[in-house]
């Protein structure tokens, strides 16, 4: 008796795989900075990717999400480990992430050499989408140089000739401004001069006077976070607000007008989302998000919620079955997301084609003021999709 | 670069210089008087910042008041929250060599920084500057100067020079000095070592937090502050001679110098002009500008 | 064999037997985890052997990093041959040189002094074209010695780093022993004794630097292999700061305290980021580190190593042998 119950147990056990095959659920690993300087954005983003799968039932392309989570403290240093743990310990389908863009490189780079299917709901740097891109790799977010070019755009058509630039000095700083330069001077502008203190150092007081010493047209920046903060209201305080028009990448005025209050009143920044763009779905959105997490969405809230569409459609095609690599990433490749910024599709390099909105700061939000750039594609230069 | 520029550049250095003053004088006072290194030293400047923010409506919706109230009430409670570490934490890093203090305060940093993000969050924050303050200065066509800033450099000052006189010309001053050259010596002398330590402690600490109170209109709050500042503010202990005042405000405003005009002049090599001239001078006087004042 | 010399063998045994249980995760982390165990040997030496309190042992590590992949040729693979020993002499050239010019001061100063050099090495590679700035530098192909060792293979690097590690630590044990060693702690213990005996301490303090600054730089080479990519965050201060709480919860003095304090580190940095034991707290993994680093200096003074001892006393009474704790003096 006991050995048929034993053959019976042991049957049942050995059978359980074949019914779990479709009914397991996905593995979805979260690399994202839950500490330190980034930790606000980290949680947006968190928060719109659930937002969109709760939305869908808990369940894309009908296998049920599982989430997996790793704190990357935002240090490149330590990024090989933390996605080594979410690949190689907790065994994830997909990879999520993430906000630094030193890290991401990190994380595109073991999904390159691994096949693991990334999805980068922020980190512009340039590379993700150019010299690091890859079929498996995929961007919900910008790269940094579109807002920059937006920009440019825009800039030189209001007539400014003379511009000094100013940023940190890493690679988001960098390749911004060098979108903005290459559309600024292919309209005829010039850029004087190219400021810059090293990254996260935030005593500008002496590059302003450099600035007001120069007397340039107008001033074009990117700064984010605090350094965005203190830079508005140096800027301000400095009298150069009244004196020389500013200009910046969306992420200037992004998440920091409550700090900033009145300084950062009236300025043009591009992006591409914006706080009211009063589309219905962007109001389904907001609404949604709203109740359930009792807190106004983001750009960043935007991103994340777009890399779960992006999952999802992925997913429905080939019915959740992930060892159909190649129709899973055709199947994202053609897809129309219907996101709350507007409906975008993915580019050659993976990295969306989109609006890249024109915001002008009202009171607390980024009011729309009109479209800088309308469906702009990142040259995705070095990727050789 | 012409006249004007430079000197508002000069004007520039002067403020960051003696910003960075207020919150090393803490430090080399800890370090001085009480030979602790203290790691957690930018934790308290950030907490001032957020106090600053934090306090502000509590402040308002109490009893009226504006960002000098505000000041008033953050500089008692960090008076208290010194005392309550030093009795607490402090006391016990005296007789320990300085890598268990720099590790037990390396630990403090983390706790603090956690503790920061678990009751007030992540977000970035500013702080208003007051109505009276918010004036500003023309300097030449394009620039203005804000007062708030002069303001900031006027405390600054203020408590240099208050500094100065309770450490000459007072008696506290006088057992402070001399509990920091002999301790055994003053205890026998009836003086309560123990209660010096923990109210030099806790000025140290009040000066740090007021520091990032008053300068969290400039700076604005955002986590992180705290390490940016702390380590210059060790290299401006070093140069300027460890518990040496002097040495401190010598060694801030030669830091802001370096800074501001390597930013305009060699901006690649910004960061790493402050390390080399700390090394340079610590090769040429290995103790600092001066010894313990 | 003593109890000290059973335990280290034991160690040894376990790590060479641990991948036949382990995954690949398993391979990987504990490989990562014995890279860091080699840079706390190397600051025993400079701290716990001849208390010399270096606030810069993350510069040396990031020197040997960097130079694996500024000396590797692009798009082929370099040489073990040559490459492992440029690494190890670059970071110890630039510890003699900082040796040099730091062995001047004392107590704290040497401390800041330390860390002012780690923090310009920090910055040449953060904010000039050196290093690829923030965003660090890859190496595109992991280097090969002859046919038979590509260290791309992640079992043969767990190999060559174990294999490094014994060395490393064997090396060390050895020269302990011997008359330059036997110095180094009459230095530790008391200075102007010795220079009163008629040594001159000061070559001695500056080969001990550069010997621990050559180490760190051979941690660094294998951490730039390992994970084919370097960043200026590798020599920060933070990370400074993280070896000398590995010596310390360790338990400094003891070689084996640096082995030991590498992987307590780790292995709690993995636990407190732990959703199963933490929940949603674990995102605020820094508070119990943080405490934990505070409660092991308080309570532990002799590290993890003299926790034995420490118990023994408490239910026994009976003092610890001699030889077993030693307790490294800075020098004021």
């Amino acid at each position: 008796m006991m050995k048929m119950k034993r053959i019976a147990l042991a049957v049942a056990l050995l059978s359980l795989p074949l019914f779990a095959q479709a009914q397991s659920k996905v593995k979805v690993g979260l690399m994202l900075p839950y500490s330190g300087t980034f930790a606000a954005l980290g949680a947006a983003i968190e928060n719109g990717f659930r937002l969109y799968v709760a939305e869908q039932g808990g369940k894309l392309g009908g296998r049920e999400v599982e989430f997996f989570k790793v704190d990357d403290e935002s240090d490149p240093s330590k990024a090989t480990d933390n996605v080594n743990k979410l690949i190689k310990r907790d065994n994830v389908d997909i990879l999520v992430g993430t906000v630094h863009s030193g890290v991401a490189m990190a994380m595109a780079r073991v999904a390159k050499d691994s096949g693991a299917v990334l999805i980068v709901p922020n980190a512009g740097a340039d590379g993700v989408t150019g010299a690091m891109c890859a079929p498996n790799i995929f961007r919900s977010s910008f790269s940094n140089w579109q807002p920059g070019y937006a920009m440019g755009e825009v800039v030189a058509k209001k007539g400014h000739k003379k511009v000094v630039t100013i940023t940190w000095k890493y690679a988001a700083g960098d390749e911004s401004v060098r979108g903005f330069k290459e559309a600024f001077e292919k309209a005829g502008g010039q850029v004087v001069k190219e400021l810059s203190l090293p990254f996260p150092n935030v005593e500008f007081q002496a590059l302003l006077t450099e600035i007001a010493a120069s007397k340039p047209d107008a001033v074009y920046t990117f700064f984010a976070g605090g350094g965005a903060v203190k830079f508005v209201k140096d800027y301000a305080s400095a009298g150069l607000k009244k004196t020389i028009p500013l200009y910046g990448a969306g992420f200037l005025t992004d998440g920091t007008l409550e700090a900033q209050g009145a300084d950062a009143e009236g300025l043009l920044t591009t992006l591409h989302y914006a706080d009211s763009l009063g589309t219905p779905r962007d109001n389904a959105f907001r609404l949604s998000y709203a109740k359930s997490y009792k807190l106004q969405p983001d750009v960043y809230a935007v991103q994340g919620y777009d890399a779960a569409q992006m999952l999802g459609v992925g997913l429905a095609a080939v019915k959740g079955d992930l060892g159909k690599k190649a129709e899973f990433v055709s199947a994202i490749e053609k897809a129309k997301i219907d996101s709350p910024r507007g409906t975008f599709m993915l580019g050659k390099s993976h990295n969306p084609v989109q609006d890249i909105y024109l915001r002008q700061v009202t009171g607390k939000e980024n009011k729309l003021a009109g479209i800088a750039s309308k469906a702009l594609a990142d040259p995705g230069r070095g990727c050789k999709l | 670069m012409d006249l004007a520029t430079f000197l508002i550049q000069c004007l520039n250095s002067l403020q960051y210089g003696l910003l960075l003053f207020l919150v090393a004088s803490g430090l080399t006072l800890i370090f001085g008087i009480m030979g602790v290194i203290n790691l957690a030293h930018g934790s308290f400047y950030m907490i001032g910042a957020y106090m600053a923010f934090a306090l502000a409506p509590i402040v308002a919706a109490t009893f009226g008041g504006g960002f000098f109230s505000t000041l008033l009430v953050g500089t008692v409670l960090a008076v208290l929250m010194g005392y309550l570490l030093e009795w607490a934490f402090f006391s016990f890093l005296y007789e320990r060599e300085h890598l268990q203090q720099v590790l037990m305060t390396y630990g403090l940093i983390l706790v603090f920084e956690e503790l920061r993000s678990v009751l007030v969050g992540n977000e970035v924050h500013g702080v208003q500057v007051p109505a009276i303050l918010s004036a500003t200065l023309p300097l030449g066509e394009v620039m203005t100067y804000p007062v708030y800033r002069l303001f900031v450099s006027g405390v600054c000052l203020a408590l240099a020079a208050g500094m100065w006189f309770v450490f000459t010309r007072t008696r506290l001053g006088m057992m402070i000095r001399a509990g920091s050259t002999n301790r055994e010596m003053v205890q026998s002398l009836g003086i309560d070592i123990k209660f010096l330590y923990r109210v030099v402690f806790a000025a140290g600490v009040a000066i740090a937090v007021l520091a990032g109170m008053v300068a969290a209109p400039v700076s604005s709050v955002y986590p992180g502050m705290g390490n940016q500042m702390l380590i210059v503010c060790f290299v401006i202990v070093v140069i300027g001679g460890i518990g040496s005042i002097r040495g401190a405000l010598l060694a801030a405003l030669l830091i802001g110098a370096v800074d501001t005009f390597g930013k305009v002049l060699l901006p690649s090599a910004a960061g790493v002009l402050v390390y080399v001239l700390m090394a340079l001078i610590l090769l040429w006087r290995p103790d600092g500008f001066f010894k313990a004042a | 064999m003593s109890m000290k010399t059973i335990f280290v063998f034991t160690c040894f045994a376990a790590l060479v037997l641990w991948p036949l249980s382990a995954g690949s995760y398993g391979i990987d982390l504990v490989t990562k985890i014995m890279i860091y165990a080699i840079l706390a040997l190397s600051l025993e030496l400079a701290v716990g052997t001849t208390g010399l309190v270096c606030f810069g042992q993350a510069g040396f590590f990031g020197i040997g990093a960097y130079a694996a992949v500024l000396l590797s040729p692009q798009g082929e693979a370099a040489a073990l041959w040559w490459l492992l020993p440029a690494c190890v002499v670059a970071a110890g050239l630039y510890a003699m040189v900082v040796g040099a010019l730091s062995l001047r001061t004392k107590g704290v100063y040497f401390i800041m002094v330390t860390l002012a050099f780690a923090q310009m090495a920090y910055y040449v590679v953060h904010d000039t074209s050196l290093g690829g700035g923030t965003d660090g530098i890859y190496l595109t192909m992991k280097p090969v010695l002859g046919d038979w060792l590509d260290l791309d293979k992640p079992l043969v690097m767990y190999a060559f780093t174990l294999l490094g590690l014994m060395l490393a630590f064997a090396f060390l044990s050895l020269l302990l022993r011997s008359p330059f060693g036997r110095a180094l702690a009459g230095i530790r213990v008391n200075e102007q004794r010795m220079r009163a005996t008629g040594f001159s301490t000061y070559p001695y303090k500056l080969a001990a630097f550069t010997l621990s600054g050559a180490m760190a730089g051979f941690a660094g080479f294998l951490f730039a292999v390992k994970d084919g990519f370097v960043n200026p965050e590798l020599m920060s201060w933070h990370q400074s700061g993280a070896v000398l709480v590995m010596i310390i919860l360790g338990g400094l003095g003891h070689l084996r305290g640096a082995l030991i304090g590498a992987f307590a580190f780790a292995l709690l940095q993995e636990l407190f980021q732990n959703e199963a034991v933490f929940g949603a707290f674990a995102k605020h993994w820094h508070l119990g580190l943080g405490l934990t680093i505070i409660a092991s200096v308080a309570l532990l003074p002799r590290g993890l190593v003299g926790v034995l001892g420490q118990l023994r006393e408490r239910l026994v009474g009976r003092p610890m042998r001699r030889g077993a704790a030693p307790i490294a003096e800075v020098r004021p």
